[in-house]
């Protein structure tokens, strides 16, 4: 009846372990109780769960980011106090526990962290900025959410029913086969990246047709901000790289659950197959994590700047270049697997290459500071702490596609040095700045600025605390992943890197307070103008938070910087009389529905409850079959309705007193 | 200020635009799933000579077996086309008759491809074999899937072309469901020539 489920599958085994479970249980009754004991049941499932607005959509992917970023900076601190004691002595984690959170930082961080912090920033902001009332497909949008939250709950689950993968982020076989991981957790693992995997490329799917056909008519595409162009190259690369992350995931678990013989050792299996598959889709993923920040730090420096951003053109073709280059250099991540030398050179150049494109656009971001009167925002930090610090993690990836010197480096702590130098200051950052940045656009009041500078500087001296030793213990021989380790000149390193990360942990406190601080004291920092920061693009002509349709009328745009060229003439906020009605998707809960199918089917193929996966098969068609045969999902705002809301606003903005440097003094 | 008035009952249907940027959409996922095609025939590739102690393609394929799976599947192409140009013409009768036929040939062609898929595994001959086999019929099987998906979908279709008669919702959705099952024959015409044709080859 349960299949492989039974009581033997609750952490009873270990203490650590049944401490963690007892967390995310507690942790989730606590929210549920307080949802039921305000009453927000209705509020929520109306309001929130079966909405299709792409702003609490986005919202929604956002705090699920953030709970999942806790969840895995969790299992960073307990890495770095393991490796920091762990010199000829076991520590406290036990080996096999060490592997299973190492297996779920690497797999929470990538897809369950960045890709729904990303997909939320993109969500709230990028209709917004190409003058856009919605995106192209609502509906569609509400399923990746819900598939990305099913994942991420598959995840979460595995700690409290049964183990997780012990065969890291990538789970690379013959190990992470039937015959060396008979257990769970690379089953979990497995439907976890599925599930969530059919959400990105959904998304990509919706972003780029949103951007190519709902923009304000007057767009061109070299009108677009770099926000919007960047979002359109990541879609690009979700659309067109998820797939091979499908398709390896679901051939690993056809290896393990009937059989196959794709990748095993015996029968014809070819497992060098599984690293090219999964990095076809790896590489690109790693822009796809990088290149919106890339758009968000081009907003704040050209924001925070006060100036136009510097060499337009020349951000947009690298951004270009950097998605189709992205396809060419996946070899790069198994040059010791032992392709011909010609076939590694042919791979090295291209990852060097790669560098050009994001040279310039280092450079765009220095000249448009230079001479500007540059506001030290929060999000203004995080984008010049990237911009210091993530120069060393691309010499470093330099470096490493050298294949002669990566074959020394390889595997070792220098590339887990490396890639967390490219992706803590290159991508993490910039969801932060954008975090920041957006905030008040996104909720209606502006972020307290002391606790985010605050955050800051304990995340940037952290970051390097605890990563710099580790390309030192690269060069001192440190490999990734060691449970333990009998050389005595490497615990120095790894204390600091363990300082390190407790200084993380301080700015993600201070991340949370300026959050309370912040909600707290919402009523003395409310945005009225919608446009905190004389702002340039167009998600600052709307109100914050912004009308459900975002826009009245469909904004004129005739210049990149639209909305700053705008106020320059004067009809930023000129108001309008002929207002008509807006056809806007109705809210549904197929969306939340279907992401419950897609959980329950990843848990019951990992525990073989069969009976249950045709149930729930069935149930996503019959979802499915009846969404399609809808014609009228849409709703209709009335045009009284839009007239009585925008002459509320055009009031709130005449009254509101102006500051210093607001536009309209 | 004027009131709302609406023009009809219940709320509104997509716009011709939205149908548009529907169109546009699915031209997108279709390219995704091409991606996962082409990556199962790549691995095909790489795997089709790791045969183990299993059989090798020419043991295993019946090339004129092949041939009438492929005359379904092209015929039903070809009988969904007239459903299109019925659908076109607003010839609701004819759509009707033309999906059924279609529905025919793909029941036709799924017949085939499992009795030969069961011919094969109770000739030993299964994916757990080999190497080869696992890529074959995780490729064969990943279409066959599809083509039953889109049999579903035609299924739909006809009933909704039943209820709703056709409105523009209801054939923009059959030229959709159109693309995905012409895109399945273009699909098979690769499997046809990469898999079975050098397959009874060698």
């Amino acid at each position: 009846m349960l299949g492989r489920l039974g009581f033997d599958a609750l952490p009873f085994y270990s203490a650590i372990a049944f401490g963690g479970a007892s967390i995310t249980v507690l942790g989730g009754l606590v929210v549920l109780l307080l949802v039921t004991y305000f009453g927000k049941w209705r509020y929520f499932w109306e309001e929130w769960l079966t909405s299709l607005d792409h702003k609490r959509i986005g919202i929604m992917y956002i705090a699920l980011a953030l709970v999942m970023l806790v969840r895995g900076f969790v299992d960073a601190l307990m890495m770095r106090s393991q490796q920091a004691i762990a010199l000829n002595s076991n520590g406290y984690l036990a080996p096999e526990h060490f592997d299973q959170v190492f297996s779920s930082h690497g797999t929470i961080m990538i897809f369950f962290m960045a890709m729904p912090f990303l997909t939320g920033l993109i969500n709230i902001v990028v209709p917004q900025q190409i003058g856009a009332r919605d995106v192209a497909f609502p509906f569609m949008n509400s399923i990746s959410l819900w598939l990305t939250a099913a994942g991420a709950a598959l995840v979460m689950v595995s700690l409290v029913i049964g183990k997780f993968s012990t065969a890291g982020w990538t789970g690379y076989p013959p190990y992470s086969g039937a015959e060396y991981s008979p257990g769970v957790g690379v089953d979990y693992w497995i439907w976890a990246l599925l599930v969530s995997g059919v959400g990105s490329t959904m998304t990509g799917i919706n972003f780029i047709v949103t951007i190519l056909k709902c923009r304000a008519p007057k767009m061109r595409l070299m009108q677009m901000p770099l926000f919007t162009w960047t979002t359109l190259c990541t879609s690009i690369l979700m659309a067109f790289a998820f797939p091979a992350l499908t398709v390896v995931a679901a051939m690993l678990g056809l290896d393990r659950i009937l059989g196959f013989h794709f990748f095993t050792n015996d029968a014809g299996g070819n497992m060098m197959n599984y690293a090219n598959l999964l990095w076809i889709w790896g590489h690109p993923e790693v822009y796809i994590l990088i290149l919106p920040a890339f758009g968000i730090y081009s907003e704040v420096t050209a924001t925070f700047s006060q100036k136009r951003l510097f060499g337009y053109a020349s951000l947009v073709y690298a951004t270009a270049a950097i998605t189709i280059l992205s396809f060419s250099v996946w070899l790069h991540h198994f040059f010791t697997m032992g392709s011909s030398p010609n076939v590694n050179a042919v791979f090295g150049i291209a990852t060097m290459i790669i560098a050009v494109p994001t040279g310039v656009k280092i450079f765009d971001w220095v000249f448009t500071m230079y001479k500007g009167r540059i506001i030290f925002h929060p999000a203004m930090l995080f984008t010049i702490g990237f911009l210091v610090t993530f120069v060393l993690g691309g010499v470093s990836g330099v470096l490493l596609a050298l294949p002669p010197a990566d074959y020394l480096m390889h595997n070792s702590t220098f590339l887990v040095a490396h890639f967390h130098n490219v992706l803590i200051p290159g991508a993490l950052f910039g969801y932060f700045a954008g975090f920041q940045y957006w905030f008040p656009k996104a909720t209606g009041f502006t972020l307290n600025k002391a606790w985010g500078v605050r955050s800051f500087w304990f995340w940037i001296i952290g970051f390097y605390l605890a990563f710099m030793p580790l390309y030192a213990l690269g060069f001192l021989g440190m490999s990734r992943r060691m449970e333990r380790y009998d050389v005595a000149e490497w615990q120095p390193y790894l204390i600091v890197a363990a300082v390190g990360a407790l200084s993380v942990l301080i700015g993600i406190f201070c991340q949370g307070m300026q959050l309370y601080v912040s909600i707290r004291d919402r009523n003395k920092n409310i945005d009225v103008t919608g446009d905190p920061y004389n702002g340039r693009t167009l998600e600052w002509q709307t109100s914050s938070p912004p009308a459900e349709y975002n826009f009245a009328k469909i904004p004129d745009v005739q210049e990149i910087d639209a909305f700053w060229d705008m106020k320059q003439r004067g009809v930023a906020y000129a108001p309008a009389s002929d207002y008509e009605d807006i056809h806007l998707p109705r809210n549904t809960g197929v969306g939340v529905i279907l992401g419950g199918l897609g959980f329950l089917i990843g848990f019951a193929v990992t525990w073989y409850i069969w009976w249950l996966v045709v149930l729930c098969v069935l149930g996503v068609a019959a979802c499915l079959i009846t969404r399609a045969s809808q014609d009228n999902t849409f709703e209709i705002i009335p045009a009284a309705e839009i007239e009585a809301h925008e002459k509320a606003r055009s009031k709130a903005l005449e009254e509101h007193k102006p500051a210093p440097g607001d536009f309209w003094t | 200020m004027n009131t709302y008035t609406p023009k009809s009952a219940g709320s509104p249907g997509p716009t011709e635009e939205t149908l548009d940027i529907r169109d546009l959409g699915f031209w997108i996922y279709l390219m995704t799933d091409a991606i996962i095609f082409s990556l199962l025939f790549a691995t095909y590739v790489v795997m089709f000579q790791n045969t183990a102690t299993g059989p090798v393609p020419s043991d295993v394929f019946d090339l004129e077996h092949v041939f009438a799976e492929t005359m379904f599947l092209l015929l039903s192409s070809v009988t969904f086309g007239f459903a299109s140009l019925a659908s076109i013409r607003e010839q609701k009768g004819h759509a009707i008759c033309w999906l059924l036929v279609t529905i025919v040939f793909g029941l036709g062609f799924i017949y085939l491809e499992v009795a030969e898929f069961i011919g094969m595994i109770q000739s030993g001959a299964g994916p757990q074999t080999s190497g080869f086999l696992s890529a074959f019929f995780t490729l064969v099987g990943t279409h066959g899937a599809h083509v039953s998906l889109g049999m579903v979908g035609i299924t739909v279709m006809i009933f909704q072309i039943l209820i709703k008669g056709l409105t523009s919702p209801v054939k923009s959705r059959l030229h959709r469901l159109g693309m995905f099952w012409h895109f399945l024959d273009i699909v098979w015409i690769g499997i046809f020539s990469i898999v079975y044709m050098p397959g009874w080859l060698i």
